[in-house]
């Protein structure tokens, strides 16, 4: 990988002496630095809570339940105002509109009317001059509260039969009856827990009201028309009242797709109510108890394989905890059924899925989106298998992977055509020296007693879509100016995925611009509409295209200004070329022409230099009633070598070393991919590992900071990290033949439990299953070792 | 001296109003309106916040030192220069420190939000001159989370700047700036912060307000502003008595309680190894900045790694009034739950440790969910003195997290007292831990798991020090616990 170039830095000199351009003149498959990297590092990056303070801001606090379940008999929000500082409070009976913020099923109250549903549920808001006053005013609201049974597990919503939605399901053959037939079969449990998203940024809106009445809201959030049409709905007001903005968010994963919208619509009607502006932040206790997580899910497995280890068929039944609310639960449900396949084909499969509803924060998208959940299920399958059968792992995994038809066909019947995994996994293997270093590992685990090391190679197939097949459209909207100038606008959002690097790599692209003439502009609703959240690692396929397109339309318009400005014949634009920062004709090089003296001819010539772009994702469905369709555009695939070394002594463990082959087709641009498929990893690895969600038997979340909560910390990265991105793997039919990147490489992780159990393995006598429950903190580790040495 | 003063970003700046319990950070962000610096949880857990103050050492040098701003009251900073992320750039050249270009080209910021805080850790590592092995680089490091990057960038951008030491604006303040006291006194309506610097104004200021606590690094007590939003009315900062900084070494060594754990750590690796191992890992470089010795013992957390480290090494808390000092063993300082042996009028003045033979066997270990930045789930110092017979001759168990205080296992003692240094002896003394201890289970680990871990510590206690009596810790080591092969090559 050459040297990264900054993406707000001069581009490589457009002409040699001759006038021809040389070298790099499109950023575009370059490896760029972060558009913002430079501003991140000085602090002049503005996130919502660093924005001057407009004048007359107001602050403000939420009054949460201090219950999981309970009916509210009393709410008295008069005491307050006599607090000073305060200046209103607000509950359900303010609400004008509607008071519902859930995003697909209206079962979410903004504040809660007659019940609330989990500890940290919104009932009321305190507004005020200071947080201080506001605290005191949240003290001095009367609360009576008649508390009601709750549910705060997952076992026992199960048990009770209490479900926000049942029988999602995908089947096909018999896998009843392969079962039956099956040389070998087992049963089991697979527990994989909560995340909290800890975005370095909490929640925050701003609110501003302006003239109309309309508002225009400032908001960390991944989804600005939803918000938008949130607050619509609670204000009972026309979508075109309201703007939202998103400067940049410092993270989002997930968590910032629906539950910034309830906060945002706080700050909304606290602001359009005061007529001033309001701020809701929440501190980062709030953010987490308030919040919602990754999916804890419980699955039930029957699988049959045969006695060398190739899979016959599986029986699964997989239960979500939703929390309090559906938010997005059956979609998430849906895409952890879609991935219990991961890359193997399943030959013959029933699985069903449902969402449990208890009494928690209701628990949201998260990185991969219920994907890792389903694929830890097959993950934890294979190894389980090879652990009994005492089969090589790797040589099992590899006899299970799709090929061609008819074992072609995934659970959902989309067929996998351009399946990449055996590439991925014959050149990992090699480029991580995986046969000589597993002869290393035995070696010093036979010549140690209380440390193991474990090293495990897995796949990841990951598939690209909203499997809500309408959400797949995006709107761009490119603004050039007469001197050439030029402003990208665009409907996903930048959290530090490197959206807007790729977009501008492909705006210069598609102009011939040096990224520094290009800025990309704040994401508002009123420069690209109703636009879809920035998720399901489909921002740079869907925003990409519509920006492509915008560009290539202007671009065409200023064909026949620069035909004429180089006085050749109209008929010959079409071979004119944009490179460089210049316009000339390919035979003609040395007659180029700076890119602004093209726009400023087209402005006097009275052509349009703005134009809008859109892209919709051609050819894809998925029907809920049959369980089958093509949900996906095409699959991202990759594959890690994890090798880990564990203490028999205290659970504790380290990666040694980790090998990545990831499939991001051809690279938009690699140092942003390289950057997300590491940090997808490292984050793979904490939900895996370390970090462990703990709600009390109340309902009260112990985990609620860093303190107790641990992500990944400097050094749990790997000791020896090598990524490395599939080459000559260029996808059809995708922005520039590149692949999603967002979500895929969290569940690369996987291979760090399946080498945690090679290790722990290695404490006792081979030929029994290890029973290593996740996450793998050093605690799960020691009792799994200790269960491994039992004699 | 009821004005707060101190240099920001090479300004003198001085407060009359501003209350002297605001933290650096709100000051920034509020009164300041400087938006660089972070708040990403407010109890120095993440590191988004971390400015750099210039610190004195023992060598009357000044350096550059990451510390928490949402941990630093703003009296802690009287007479001090800050700089925060602002400052960096250098507007009049249109030139990035070295330190943001190496996180740039790097490409170690993603999201960004934490990238301020990174960058200000690595400004401190710009400047330090005792940066030699990798591992310190993630001690650097460690207490700056980050969400996005998986930390292979910053770790890369770090390596190319650490110890370069550039002959900018900031090294060159350095050797200019002058130790200044560190005096304050704000009073009145029943609210106090004073920062005495004489133990006469110490004692004066006792009498008057008996019902004042002690504060030194703030690194404990801020949290009760910052996460609890109540703020102490009376305070009094030991951090201005210059006596209580003292670490002198000899038979026996004095370890004053206003040391930072920095401090002690790089004390400790050239003439305390096992007490080391646990000052390694005992938090972030910002804590260990600003956290103290005295402070760790006296929150006494059931836990609080120093206490079974320097417990299990034979230490004395010594006690000072005006009336005098007395000695008390560091086991019995401890008296219940948060409790401590202090009265009325009395302050931890230092901690007397003798120091160790060579033959003597000893270690501490610190077991936790999360390696770095992790309060533990079970800590331990533990040594034993064998003669020439092989035949435990002394052994001092101490273990946290284990009960209410930090606590000797007099049953494990027992054991081991007068038998043979063997396994079967250690195995026995393993399982009378079960006498000794019967710990709770909480979201840090379960009971089961604590009287495990535990059991094992001692195992491998046994274990580590079959060739080497104070193993040190390897660099880049796998677990608390060290393998033969890390003890031979450590």
């Amino acid at each position: 990988m050459a040297e990264p170039t900054p993406s707000s830095a001069k581009s490589t000199a457009p002409a040699t002496a001759k006038g021809a351009p040389e070298g790099p003149v499109t950023p575009l498959h370059q490896p760029l630095l972060h558009e913002s990297g430079l501003k991140h590092t000085s602090g002049e990056a503005k996130y919502v809570d660093d924005l001057p303070a407009p004048h007359g801001l107001l602050v403000a606090q939420v009054v949460t339940s201090p219950v999981a379940h309970a009916r509210i008999r009393r709410l008295d929000t008069v005491a307050p105002l006599t607090v000073p500082g305060v200046v209103a409070v607000f509950s359900a009976n303010d609400v004008p509109g509607t008071n519902d913020v859930g995003p697909v099923i209206h079962d979410e109250e903004l504040f809660a009317h007659d019940t609330v549903r989990y500890l940290g549920q919104s009932i009321a808001l305190v507004v005020g001059e200071s947080y201080e006053a506001c605290r005191r005013g949240v003290a001095a609201v009367k609360l009576e509260l008649e508390p009601l049974p709750g549910i705060v597990t997952l076992d026992e919503a199960i048990a009770k039969g209490s479900f926000l939605s049942k029988d999602h399901f995908l089947r096909r053959g018999d896998a009843a009856a392969a079962l039956a037939k099956a040389p070998v079969r087992f049963q089991g449990e697979v527990r994989t827990g909560g995340q909290d998203h800890f975005y370095l940024e909490t929640q925050c809106t701003l609110a501003i009201p302006e003239e109309g009445p309309s508002v225009r809201l400032v908001s960390s959030t991944q989804h600005p028309s939803e918000v938008q049409t949130i607050v619509s709905q609670v204000l009972g007001w026309g979508r075109h009242q309201i703007v939202v903005e998103v400067p940049r968010m410092g993270g989002g994963f997930g968590g910032k797709e629906t539950q910034a919208a309830p906060y945002a619509a706080m700050a909304a009607l606290a602001a359009v109510r005061t007529g001033r502006p309001v701020k809701v932040w929440l501190n980062r206790d709030q953010d987490m108890m308030w919040t919602g997580k990754r999916h804890p899910f419980l699955t039930r497995f029957d699988v049959g394989f045969t006695i060398d280890g190739q899979l016959l068929a599986l029986d699964a039944e997989l239960f979500a905890d939703g929390g309090f609310s559906t938010d997005l639960s059956r979609a998430i449900l849906d895409r952890a059924l879609f991935h219990i396949d991961n890359t193997y084909f399943l030959p013959d499969v029933s699985v069903r899925g449902h969402v449990a509803k208890t009494n928690l924060p209701s628990n949201t998208a998260f990185r991969g989106f219920g994907g890792p959940q389903g694929m830890a299920v097959i993950e934890d399958i294979m190894s389980r298998a090879a652990e009994r059968l005492q089969l090589d792992p790797v040589e099992l995994r590899r006899k299970n992977f799709y090929g061609p038809a008819p074992r072609n066909l995934t659970p959902f019947w989309q067929e996998v055509k351009d399946a990449r995994t055996e590439r991925l996994w014959a050149e990992l293997l090699a480029s991580s020296d995986y046969a000589a270093r597993r002869r290393q590992v035995d070696a010093f685990n036979a010549s140690h007693r209380h440390a193991k090391r474990g090293l495990a190679i897995t796949p990841v197939k990951f598939g690209i879509s909203f499997t809500t097949s309408f959400l797949n459209q995006a709107g761009a909207f490119v603004v050039v100016y007469a001197d050439g100038s030029v402003q990208l606008n665009h409907g996903g959002t930048e959290m530090g995925q490197g959206l807007h690097t790729k977009m501008l790599a492909i705006a210069a692209h598609e102009l011939g611009l040096g990224p520094e003439r290009i800025r990309v502009m704040t994401t508002a609703t009123d420069k690209v509409p109703n636009t879809s959240a920035t998720a399901a690692s489909s921002g740079s396929d869907l925003n990409g295209f519509a920006v492509k397109q915008a560009c290539e339309t202007v671009r065409e318009r200023l064909r026949p200004v620069a035909a004429r400005l180089l006085g050749v014949p109209a008929d010959t634009a079409s071979g004119i070329l944009f490179a460089g920062g210049r316009v000339f004709l390919g035979s003609r090089p040395e007659l180029a022409l700076p890119f602004e003296k093209v726009t400023q001819e087209a402005y006097l010539a009275q052509v349009s230099l703005s134009a809008t772009g859109y892209y919709r994702t051609p050819d894809i469905h998925f029907d809920k009633a049959t369980g089958r369709g093509k949900p996906f555009h095409y699959f991202a695939y990759g594959a890690a070598v994890c090798e880990v070394e564990v203490s028999g002594l205290t659970g504790e463990h380290r990666l040694r070393r980790v090998d990545i082959l990831h499939d991001v087709g051809a690279s938009l641009v690699p140092t942003i991919d390289r950057g997300q498929v590491e940090g997808g990893f490292l984050q793979g690895w904490g939900w895996l590992t370390v970090e462990e969600v703990r709600f009390d038997d109340k309902g009260f979340l112990r985990t609620h900071s860093p303190d107790t909560y641990k992500i990944p910390a400097f050094g749990d990265a790997p000791v020896d990290f090598r990524v490395a991105l599939l080459e000559n793997a260029a996808q059809d039919a995708t922005i520039h033949g590149s692949k999603a990147v967002g979500e895929p490489p969290l569940m690369l992780a996987l291979s760090a439990v399946a080498a945690l159990r090679d290790a722990v393995a290695g404490f006792g006598p081979r030929g029994r299953e290890v029973r290593l429950s996740m996450p793998c903190t050093p605690e799960a580790v020691l009792f799994a070792v200790e269960a491994a040495r039992a004699p | 001296m009821n004005t707060l003063r101190f240099n920001l970003n090479g300004t003198w700046v001085e407060e009359s109003t501003v209350p002297p319990t605001t933290t650096l950070l709100r000051y920034l962000r509020d009164v300041r309106r400087m938006s660089g610096t972070k708040e990403g949880c407010a109890e120095g857990d993440c590191g988004a916040c971390t400015v750099a103050v210039a610190e004195f050492g023992p060598d009357g040098r000044a350096t550059w030192r990451a510390v928490n701003s949402c941990l630093v009251l703003l009296p802690m900073l009287q007479g001090k220069h800050v700089v925060t992320v602002e400052a960096l750039k250098d507007t009049e050249e249109d030139a990035y420190h070295p330190a943001q270009v190496a996180m740039a080209k790097a490409l170690g910021s993603q999201c960004g939000y934490c990238t301020p805080g990174i960058v200000m850790a690595m400004f401190e590592a710009t400047y330090r001159d005792d940066l030699k092995a990798p591992w310190q680089l993630d001690d650097q490091l460690c207490g700056n989370l980050c969400r996005c990057t998986g930390y292979r960038p910053i770790r890369e951008a770090a390596s190319t700047i650490a110890g370069c030491r550039p002959d900018d604006r900031f090294a060159l303040t350095l050797p200019t700036l002058k130790p200044q006291s560190m005096r304050f006194r704000r009073e009145g309506d029943g609210v106090l912060f004073a920062t005495p610097t004489t133990f006469d104004e110490l004692w004066g200021l006792l009498e008057t307000h008996p019902d004042a606590r002690f504060v030194v690094g703030g690194t404990d007590l801020s949290l009760e502003i910052t996460k609890r939003f109540q703020v102490p009315p009376k305070l009094i900062s030991l951090e201005g008595l210059h006596e209580l900084h003292t670490l002198r070494t000899g038979p026996v060594h004095h370890l004053g309680c206003a040391v930072t754990i920095a401090e002690l750590e790089a004390w400790a690796e050239a003439h305390l190894k096992p007490l080391h191992r646990m000052v390694r890992y005992f938090g972030a470089r910002q804590i260990k900045h600003r956290g103290t010795i005295g402070g760790n013992l006296c929150t006494a957390s059931p836990i609080g790694d120093l206490a079974p480290a320097l417990i299990g090494l034979g230490a004395a808390a010594m006690l000072r009034s005006r009336v005098g000092e007395r000695r008390v063993p560091l086991e019995a300082f401890f008296v219940g739950y948060r409790k401590t042996a202090l009265q009325p009028g009395e302050i931890l003045a230092a901690v007397e440790v003798p120091a160790l033979s060579a033959t003597t066997r000893a270690a501490s270990y610190k077991v936790s969910k999360r390696r770095e930045l992790d309060i533990s789930a079970v800590s331990a110092g533990l040594l034993v003195e064998v003669d020439a017979k092989n035949v435990v001759t002394a052994a001092r168990l101490a273990f946290g997290g284990m009960a209410a205080t930090p606590k000797r296992a007099s049953h494990a003692e027992a054991a081991l007292l007068g038998n043979p240094w063997t396994e079967a002896t250690v195995e026995n003394a393993a399982n009378a831990l079960a006498q000794d201890f019967t710990p709770l289970s909480d979201h840090r680990g379960s009971a089961p798991y604590r009287s495990l871990v535990a059991a094992n510590l001692l195992r491998g206690f046994f274990d580590e020090t079959r060739d080497v009596p104070q193993p040190v810790l390897a660099p880049g080591h796998a677990a608390t616990v060290l393998t033969a092969e890390e003890v031979r090559h450590g």
